[in-house]
């Protein structure tokens, strides 16, 4: 946790655009260059941003360990989730033709959610990875 | 001139030996796992470079342009790297847990420990 | 309706009940799911096998991409052989593994156990069943990945070790396999394994074609710890949790090797590989050298599970001297063993976690006696034992006959001299096991001993059961083989 003033001013003031960067990097991922990797990172790094300006403890309380677990599974199924609603609709698996009347729109809206599990995925690791790691005091006991 | 127009296989195989030899010659953890990330990243080069024509557009078809670069490289290696993040943040992690086991994270040392 | 699915649902079952697993993050229910995933797996991999028995290839186009663009999965008579064995292992290790793992696994990481579990069979089946050169990368590394974590899960801090000692080596392995790929990806221009089993002919003795064969094939070997890529082996084994090691011997090598003929066999084609390259010796030293040296080493060992892991180093360089015969035979010998092999090292590997159970870390000098303490554990470790050195009726000898034909076959005697002797080798050490188990008087430690749980000598002697059932009846194994072996000559042509 730092002290410095100025830290935590630009912290407060940076972390609102990052999530909003991140926001638009995974919608703009149809268009341009993004998607949800890259915006799982950027979210995942406002929240590690946070933690390290603020403290463990701090970023704990904004997403709990058990809800960073959470969406490490949840992405994963979105993802599968969409896979097998392409069977379910009488497709194969991943098929995002069948997701809609029209097959480009399928593919837009098949996109749209694997993309979603993949940031949802992607931050949540990162920011565990952070929690883990930062967690950790010099010789393994578990810092405050 | 061969040598020249194909300085990009030169790039992979100066950073596949290098990263290589980093693995085998540190004995420390840490230091291992940065050369087993260089040795990685040969791989992409390697994927990556050919996949770029020169000329080639970005694969978007319009009626402006015949010659577009390859995409199926970047989906590949966008893959390979993940993977690669993967390998190497459990590296670490056990790298870590290593250093709290044996208080120490030189190869050397460890094995001692263990005679 | 499910039905035209099923190649893929042989993944996606396990790979979504991981996910499911941390979401709920209970030990009980994490289990239930990993057991119901197996016996998924399990009945999808016998009805595919059933599917393919007359020759049919099935094809799965996944997004509706049709191949060679999109990824393929494609099940044939090789690959369902495989299938079955993977997942019939996989199940069997699940059910032993509730008492077994709760014993050396903390309660609150019981359902990542089972995550990384899951992970891991749906890495090594999506391996078996793609058809998609780079999406096999990815499947190899998920399993591998998800193996480093099972194998550091173990309680000595060896495993720590061991753990990262195979994340580098196999790293290494996974990325020159994956540089091979890119190379025959630039001479081809495709990720198809049929596809590029088609066009390689017109390229076949370019350089980079040839480099991308010796990539890929010390990147396998590295996997399938072929001697002296086998550093890795000895340790995971000995260090990593009970029924990991099970998992880990009866199938992880045994996928690999799969690879090494999936290329070697199918996508290069015989005449590239042992034409062109001198493939069929190189191979042939390097099985001679692992059945000998391996077996020797482990005659030394002190820990049961490190001479096992040594011995299974010696028993992959059988499977490999039948690759290196090039003839139907010696595959057939070949894939019989991997079979055989991932029954008795099952078997084995799960027996010895009973013991382990008892006695903490497996030794010959605290185990002296056993054999009246726990008697059906000691039985089935001897049954094991026989069958690792080949004595009719066991299904070691089976595979051992194929090889010893195969060598006959192909006019060269010594080697099958050299075959039987080196079974003299494992003689050796399994005696070592007799002599300690019978014909000491147990010390009070071990007298005070009791049989193993039910709940993992039931799974256990299933496998015993299997590898002496299969040494009689060898319609199954034999029959599915040597179909194996004729379709993996006829190549991808």
């Amino acid at each position: 946790m730092s002290g410095d003033l100025v830290l935590r001013v630009v912290a407060k003031l940076l972390i609102a655009f990052m999530l909003l960067f991140a926001l638009y990097v995974q919608f703009h991922g149809d268009f341009g260059p993004g998607g949800g990797f890259q915006a799982g990172v950027i979210a995942a790094a406002a929240i590690i941003f946070y933690g390290i300006i603020y403290g463990l403890p701090a970023a704990r309380k904004v997403v709990p360990s058990r809800v960073v677990e959470t969406m490490v599974g949840l992405g994963v199924l979105i993802y599968a989730g969409v896979g097998v609603l392409g069977i379910v609709l009488g497709g194969n698996y991943l098929d995002y033709f069948v997701l809609s009347g029209d097959p480009v729109n399928g593919q837009h809206r098949g996109i749209f959610w694997v993309e979603a599990g993949v940031a949802v995925t992607v931050a949540g690791v990162m920011i565990k990875i952070f929690y883990m790691f930062a967690g950790r005091g010099r010789n393994g006991e578990p810092e405050a | 001139m061969r040598f020249a127009s194909h300085y990009s296989y030169w790039i992979t195989m100066f950073l596949l030996i290098a990263g290589l030899y980093i693995v085998i010659a540190h004995g420390n953890l840490i230091k291992k796992l940065v050369g087993l990330s260089i040795f990685q990243t040969s791989v992409y080069l390697l994927y990556i470079a050919p996949g770029k024509l020169i000329g080639g557009t970005a694969p978007i078809v319009t009626e402006q342009f015949q010659v577009y670069s390859n995409p199926l490289p970047h989906v590949l290696i966008l893959t390979a790297i993940v993977v690669g993040v993967a390998t190497l943040a459990l590296g670490l992690a056990l790298v870590v847990r290593i250093r709290e086991a044996y208080g120490s994270i030189e190869e050397d040392e460890i094995l001692e420990q263990e005679v | 309706m499910i039905a035209p699915h099923l190649p893929v649902l042989q993944v996606v079952l396990p790979l979504l009940a991981a996910p499911l697993m941390v979401v709920v993050r209970r030990g009980g229910f994490a289990w239930l799911l990993a057991t119901a995933a197996s016996v998924a797996a399990l009945g999808i991999a016998l009805a595919l096998f059933a599917r393919v028995a007359d020759g049919a290839v099935l094809s799965y186009a996944m997004g509706s991409w049709p191949p060679p663009w999109g990824i393929e999965y494609r099940v044939d008579r090789v690959n369902a052989f495989l299938l079955v064995l993977v997942s019939s292992i996989a199940t069997v290790v699940v059910i032993y593994s509730r008492t077994s793992v709760a014993a050396e696994v903390p309660r609150e990481q019981l359902y990542l156990f089972y995550t990384m579990y899951a992970l891991c069979l749906a890495g090594l089946l999506g391996i078996t069943v793609t058809g998609d050169a780079f999406n096999l990368f990815v499947f190899l590394e998920i399993s591998s990945l998800s193996t480093y974590v099972l194998i550091a899960l173990g309680r000595d801090r060896r495993a720590l070790v061991a753990s990262y000692q195979y994340l580098i080596m196999g790293t290494i392995g996974a990325t020159f396999f994956v540089i091979g790929v890119g190379l025959l990806y630039l001479m081809t221009g495709t990720l198809n394994l049929a596809d590029m089993a088609q066009r390689l002919p017109q390229v076949a003795e370019s350089r980079p074609v040839l480099a991308a064969l010796a990539f890929i094939t010390v990147g396998v070997c590295l996997k399938l710890a072929l001697f002296p890529l086998h550093l890795w082996l000895p340790n995971a084994y000995a260090y990593a949790p009970s029924a990991v090691t099970a998992l880990l011997a009866a199938t992880a090598t045994k996928v690999s090797v799969y690879v090494l003929l999936r290329f070697y066999f199918f996508v290069f084609g015989g005449t590239t590989v042992f034409i062109a390259l001198p493939m069929a010796e190189i191979l042939l030293l390097l099985s001679l050298a692992a059945m000998f040296i391996a077996s020797t080493v482990a005659i030394f060992q002190d820990n049961l599970k490190r001479m096992f892991a040594y011995s299974s180093v010696a028993q992959i360089g059988y499977i490999t001297l039948g690759v290196s015969f090039d003839s139907v035979t010696g595959l057939t010998g070949g894939v019989v063993h991997l079979f055989n092999h991932a029954l008795t090292k099952g078997a084995l590997f799960l027996l010895l976690g009973g013991v382990a159970l008892r006695v903490g870390v497996v030794r010959f000098d605290n185990i002296g006696g056993i054999g009246r303490m726990m008697p059906v554990t000691a039985f089935g470790i001897v049954l094991g034992g026989l069958s690792l050195i080949g004595v009719p009726a066991t299904v070691g000898f089976v595979s051992k006959w194929y090889l010893v034909l195969a060598a006959l076959e192909s006019g060269a005697w010594w080697l099958a001299f050299l075959i039987v002797l080196s079974s003299l080798l494992t003689v050796a050490y399994v005696w070592r096991f007799v002599e300690a188990a019978y014909f000491r008087e147990p010390d009070p430690a071990v007298a005070r001993l009791k049989e193993a749980p039910l709940a993992m000598l039931v799974p256990a002697w299933l496998l015993v059961g299997a590898s002496v059932y299969f040494g009689l009846d060898t319609v199954l194994t034999v029959g599915g083989a040597s179909q194996a072996a004729q379709d993996l000559l006829r190549g991808g042509r």
